[in-house]
């Protein structure tokens, strides 16, 4: 190569030559592949430009140098501008080939749900966990003993007419209340004792509002000065956490062979508060729960002294509350394991 | 317990309405679980005084006038045969609401509105009624039951509502009784809570009687089991009139459902619901030998009760007998040998004590109850019984309807019938409660309750009734002073005094929650089964006879036949489970359980039983398979951090060969299968099922607490992916274990393709795993890896034959 005009001829044939290459082109892929071919260092018009500098003397060496680059720039500059060019369609067309029906249903991802049982029972030991409850959970078979004797129900106390009991032998049955879980805490352990004990009962009854199996959970506390008072803080507090802000108790006198005095726990009613609706029979009070002060017999046949320490108790029926909250009208249905109902329950 | 209010009345003062009388007896322990006015379906009903009255020619009817008072003179046309002018009679009104009859004027068929009509072509404006027709029997009021209009008394005002007139404006009260009020089974039993509850004074009733100088000679009494009758209470009257009971009397029993019989039976009725105290009285003609011996029955001993069944008795039953056989079943029902009779002359009446298990569980063996013994079984005390035989006799002198002879024997054991000292602290008292009641108030309340309260300083000296025996320590007082008080008057606190403690789940209950979880994460919702199931349940998974499965714990008294075995598995619930499911149409589903099984150590049990955490899985539908199933389970394994191995095995219920051992670090753990096709169509069961059960409780040593964090791998993993050929019948847990041992920095080996086809051989087949290689604390180079691969290669084509594939 003798001079620069030279070269000046070269490059401007070049440029032609690429501009009339890439009209051509259609396509950024065809785009791709002409300029591997223009800027291959061996083959390539503008990429062999460089390996011809040795034969370009030295004093025109600078000069060439540049123009070459500014070939270089300009070629690259217009490969990017065609590439981008067609990109652009390219995406446009596949965007648009790509287009859906985002109101066709979604791809099932299938979560299941826990009983409501669970929820409510987790509720309910979330509730008295954080009030320092600790959870303890019994067998259901259980003796006679712990069942009925040590609750302060001996074998000719009428109050074992109350529930109907299934015996498995002359000394064992199917519990049935949790507060036989009562006794193994008192026995084991010595006050300070919180603790709520949930788990399965049996009653021989089975009719369109009973189930022979269902859930209670029973909570004890024993501790120095603990009273009535206190049963009726704590459970207010309960009720207020489960049912809602504003709710709140009504104790009347009952009996339970195991407390003394025993109450009936009623809840305002969180439906209509108080006015009277259908769920609370126009009374305004729901029945939730049976509670009462510790009988000192049972702290007794404990080896725990009443004169020091004393005691509330309190049974709560989880499907009870399960139904009065989800509005589930048969108890039954909580036990057949209906797809219908375990997956309508989201908690 | 129903209780008239009127009945209630003759005892305690009551000058509320009935709704503050129930909202009173609410707050004092009684519940009014239901209260209705006698005459509650019976409206706009007045005395009509009839003017004129014509027969209307060729008809048993008349046409009357007659005064309705307010309502005027109404023309009314009556088919009754007594209707006459001048007399008085019920008048329904237009709009009355009254009882239709059948055709025999007798039958009660629901209730009816008056309205304007027309007989005969008459008009006819309201109904002049019978004594059925506005809800009245011949026991409620006299001349009630005839067959045509009721004739009311000729001082009835015109027009006045004709409910008080009746009795018709009456109230019943049905009251729930606690079991620790066995004194309150009685109308003025409540009479008494009410005096307290209103403060107002409580009339007894009479007791008085004289006794003539009649004596039967001779007579005596035996008690052989005085443990279980402590007081026996026998009295002679003679020169008996059996007649029907006076009105009064027969108006009470019918008030609260009872048929009135006769005088002396009605006497025992009217007891038995005024105090509480069940009597008896034997016709004295029919007892033999001029005694009464009360004994436990002999083994197979029998009796004939009033209801002329035969009963077989036993040592556990106890009888009176005569001399020589037994006449009554004790607190239960009398004898037939013995019942009064319209002939009766003389009888011996009986008030007793008999102890309240003995009744009860006499009367549940023997399936006979009766008002006496449920009474009984509820437990009846001795100052009652004593009472309750000096009512008696009052009432044979106040019916005129026998002599009252001194021929009285009291055999009992010592229990005392006056009142007994309790002392408490009112201090104790008010620490039960949580609040200082006022002392005046304490005393008042006590005072109501017939307890003579004496305070000094602290102390407070009782005289407790011998009727509340319920009454022993400080926490009673406590309980009757706020009940009396208004619990109202309890204010919330928040233990004030009692020590912080931490509470919250334990470990295995938050795993479990965890577990719980994970399977709902995994689509499977949570079920609950009941704790039992049917003996056919073991047949459904066609358990063998000697399967420890079977050794399962009855339930002696089970409702029924499918719910008398305690669980020893899952599996039997969960496919019925999917069964009902599928049957409503249901085609798709995961369910799972977490329960106990019961696992007896010997039966009939002598100790505990083991009650072992169990999880089973159910899924069923289209798209599932063995191995989406085998992924739920997985899900606990991973839960749980730990790994589970499957080995093929069989079941009888499960797929011959879709059926797999669960194993963990080599202890067998459970099992999981396709429930096998015979089954699914026995149950009409519509899609493929599986189920998988896992013994929760073995894992137990796997629950961890706190987990610590594992700082990543400081150089990149290398992974190769390594596809060999094999024979046919080589699994893939055997290569994947063997590729695991090859080499100890492998963290995860992955099946990611099966292939079996003609190019490999008939008997071949090839599986392609990737394999990760984590490094350790130093850099893993290509080659190292290359020499750990090769080591494997060599291993796999000693033990297996297994080849690279090219």
């Amino acid at each position: 190569m003798a001079d620069l005009n030279e070269l000046s001829e070269k490059l401007s044939s070049i440029k032609a030559e690429i501009k009339a290459e890439l009209e051509k082109k259609e396509t950024s892929k065809s785009v791709f592949e002409y300029r591997k071919t223009i800027f291959d260092s061996k083959t390539g018009k503008i990429g062999s430009l460089m390996r011809e500098m040795g034969k370009i003397p030295n004093e025109m060496k600078a000069e060439y140098g540049k123009r070459v680059n500014e070939m270089k720039a300009w070629a690259q500059d217009m490969f990017e501008e065609m590439d981008e060019k067609f990109r652009k369609e390219e995406m446009k067309h596949r965007y648009e080939s790509e287009k859906l029906d985002v109101t066709m249903p979604a791809r099932e991802i299938k979560i299941g749900y826990l009983h409501p049982n669970t929820l409510i029972r987790n509720r309910i030991v979330d509730i008295f966990g954080s009030m320092g409850f600790e959870i303890y959970e019994g067998t259901e078979i259980e003796t006679d003993y712990y069942n009925f004797t040590a609750l302060n129900t001996p074998d000719d106390h009428p109050a074992r007419d109350m529930q109907d009991t299934f015996y498995l032998s002359d000394k064992f049955l199917l519990r049935t209340q949790t507060s036989a879980g009562q006794i193994h805490v008192m026995e084991a352990k010595k006050p300070p004792i919180k603790i709520i004990s949930p788990g399965k009962v049996f009653r021989s009854d089975d009719d369109a509002t009973h189930s022979p199996m269902f859930s209670q959970m029973e909570g004890l506390v024993v501790d120095k000065g603990i009273t009535l008072c206190d049963l009726k803080g704590m459970l207010d507090e309960f009720v207020r956490r489960i049912f809602g802000e504003g709710t709140s108790t009504r104790l009347r006198p009952s009996y339970f062979p195991f407390t003394e005095p025993s109450v009936e726990v009623d809840v305002s009613c969180f439906q209509c508060h108080g006015k009277g609706c259908k769920l609370c029979k126009g009374t305004g009070w729901i029945e939730v729960l049976g509670a009462g002060v510790v009988n000192k017999k049972v702290l007794e046949g404990c080896g725990i002294d009443p004169d020091v320490y004393s005691g509330f108790a309190f049974g709560i029926g989880i499907e009870r509350i399960a139904m009065l909250k989800y509005g589930i009208n048969n108890i039954k249905l909580l036990f057949e394991s209906d797809l219908r109902v375990l997956e309508q329950i989201r908690e | 317990m129903l209780v008239p209010l009127s009945w209630l009345k003759e005892y305690v003062d009551i000058n509320i309405s009935v709704d503050e009388l129930e909202e009173k007896l609410f707050s004092c322990g009684f519940e009014v679980e239901e209260k209705y006015e006698v005459g509650h379906d019976i409206s706009k009903v007045v005395v009509g005084y009839v003017e004129e009255c014509e027969p209307i020619p060729d008809t048993h009817l008349h046409l009357c006038k007659v005064n309705a008072g307010e309502a005027g003179v109404l023309q009314i046309c009556c088919g009754a045969d007594n209707v006459r002018a001048g007399g008085k009679f019920p008048l329904a009104l237009i709009g009355a609401t009254v009882y239709a009859t059948a055709k025999d004027h007798k039958t009660v068929e629901g209730v009816m509105t008056i309205g304007q009509g027309k007989l005969r072509g008459y008009d006819s404006f309201g109904m002049l009624c019978s004594g059925v027709e506005i809800g009245l029997t011949e026991d409620m009021y006299e001349g009630a039951g005839y067959n045509g209009l009721l004739v009311l008394p000729d001082d009835a005002v015109t027009g006045a509502d004709v409910k008080p007139i009746v009795g018709l404006d009456d109230w019943i009260f049905d009251i729930a009784i606690t079991a620790n009020r066995p004194d309150c089974q009685s109308i003025f039993g409540i009479a008494r809570e009410v005096a307290a509850v209103l403060g107002t004074k409580l009339h007894e009733p009479a007791l008085d009687y004289t006794e003539t100088e009649v004596k039967k000679e001779g007579f005596a009494v035996k008690v052989a089991a005085p443990d279980i009758c402590p007081r026996y209470i026998g009295h002679y009257v003679y020169d008996v009139k059996i007649a029907p009971s006076p009105a009064w009397m027969r108006r009470r029993l019918a008030l609260i459902g009872q048929t009135p019989i006769s005088n002396l039976v009605d006497i025992t009725n009217y007891i038995l619901n005024e105090l509480g105290q069940p009597m008896h009285a034997f016709d004295y003609a029919y007892l033999e030998g001029d005694q009464i011996n009360v004994r436990r029955a002999e083994d197979g001993e029998k009796i004939v009760t009033l209801d002329e069944k035969e009963l077989t008795l036993n040592s556990s039953n106890l009888v009176i007998c005569d001399g020589v056989k037994p006449v009554a079943l004790a607190g239960i029902m009398g004898g037939l040998n013995s019942e009064i009779l319209d002939s009766t002359t003389e009888v011996l009446f009986e008030a007793a004590k008999f102890a309240r298990d003995n009744i009860r569980k006499s009367s549940r063996a023997l399936g006979k109850a009766s008002d006496s013994s449920a009474r009984f079984s509820k437990g009846v005390d001795e100052y009652t019984t004593v009472m309750a035989m000096k009512r008696a006799l009052h009432l044979i002198e106040e019916l005129d309807c026998g002599k009252v002879s001194s021929t009285h024997v009291d055999t009992n054991t010592g229990n005392t019938i006056e009142a007994s000292e309790l002392k408490v602290s009112v201090n104790k008292v008010n620490g039960v409660l949580g609040i200082t009641v006022p002392t005046d108030d304490i005393l008042r309340i006590l005072k109501g309750l017939a307890f003579d309260p004496v305070l000094e300083g602290d102390e407070l000296t009782l005289r407790v009734p011998a009727y509340r025996e319920d009454m022993e320590s400080y926490q009673d007082v406590a309980e009757e002073v706020i009940r009396m008080y208004g619990y109202d008057h309890v204010k919330g606190t928040f233990m004030p005094t009692a020590e912080v403690t931490l509470g919250g789940y334990n470990l295995e209950q938050k795993t479990e929650l965890k577990i719980k979880r994970a399977l709902c994460a995994a689509g499977a919702s949570e079920g609950v089964h009941y704790s039992f199931f049917s003996p056919s349940s073991l047949d459904l998974i066609g358990l063998p006879e000697d399967a420890w499965e079977r050794k399962a714990i009855r339930i002696m008294n089970p409702i029924n036949e499918d719910l008398s075995l305690m669980r020893t598995t899952l599996a039997p619930q969960m496919i019925q489970a999917m069964q009902r499911n599928q049957k409503k149409g249901i085609l798709e589903g995961r369910i799972y359980e977490l329960g106990n099984i019961f696992v007896p150590g010997s039966l009939p049990l002598t100790e505990y039983p083991e009650e072992l955490e169990t999880i089973c899985i159910g899924c069923f539908g289209e798209d599932e398979d063995f191995f989406s199933v085998k992924g739920v389970v997985e899900v606990v394994a991973d839960t749980l951090g730990t790994e589970f191995e499957y080995e093929a095995s069989q079941k009888p219920f499960l797929h011959p060969y879709r059926t797999a051992k669960i194993l963990c670090n080599g202890e067998e753990v459970g099992y999981m299968g396709q429930i096998k096709y015979e089954l699914i169509d026995e149950l009409d069961m519509r899609v493929d099922s599986f189920i998988a059960q896992i013994d929760l409780y073995k894992l137990k040593k796997y629950y961890a607490g706190e987990q610590t964090f594992i700082p990543l791998p400081r150089f990149p993993e290398e992974k190769r992916d390594l596809c060999f050929v094999m024979d046919k019948n080589i699994t893939c847990a055997q290569i994947e274990k063997e590729i695991k041992n090859s080499c100890e920095l492998i963290t995860d080996v992955k099946l990611f393709d099966v292939y079996e086809g003609m190019q490999l051989g008939m008997d071949k087949k090839s599986m392609a795993f990737t394999v990760v290689y984590t490094p350790g604390e130093e850099e893993l180079t290509s080659d190292k890896v290359d020499g750990y691969v090769s080591g494997l290669l060599e291993t796999l084509k000693d033990k297996y034959g297994a080849v690279l594939r090219s």
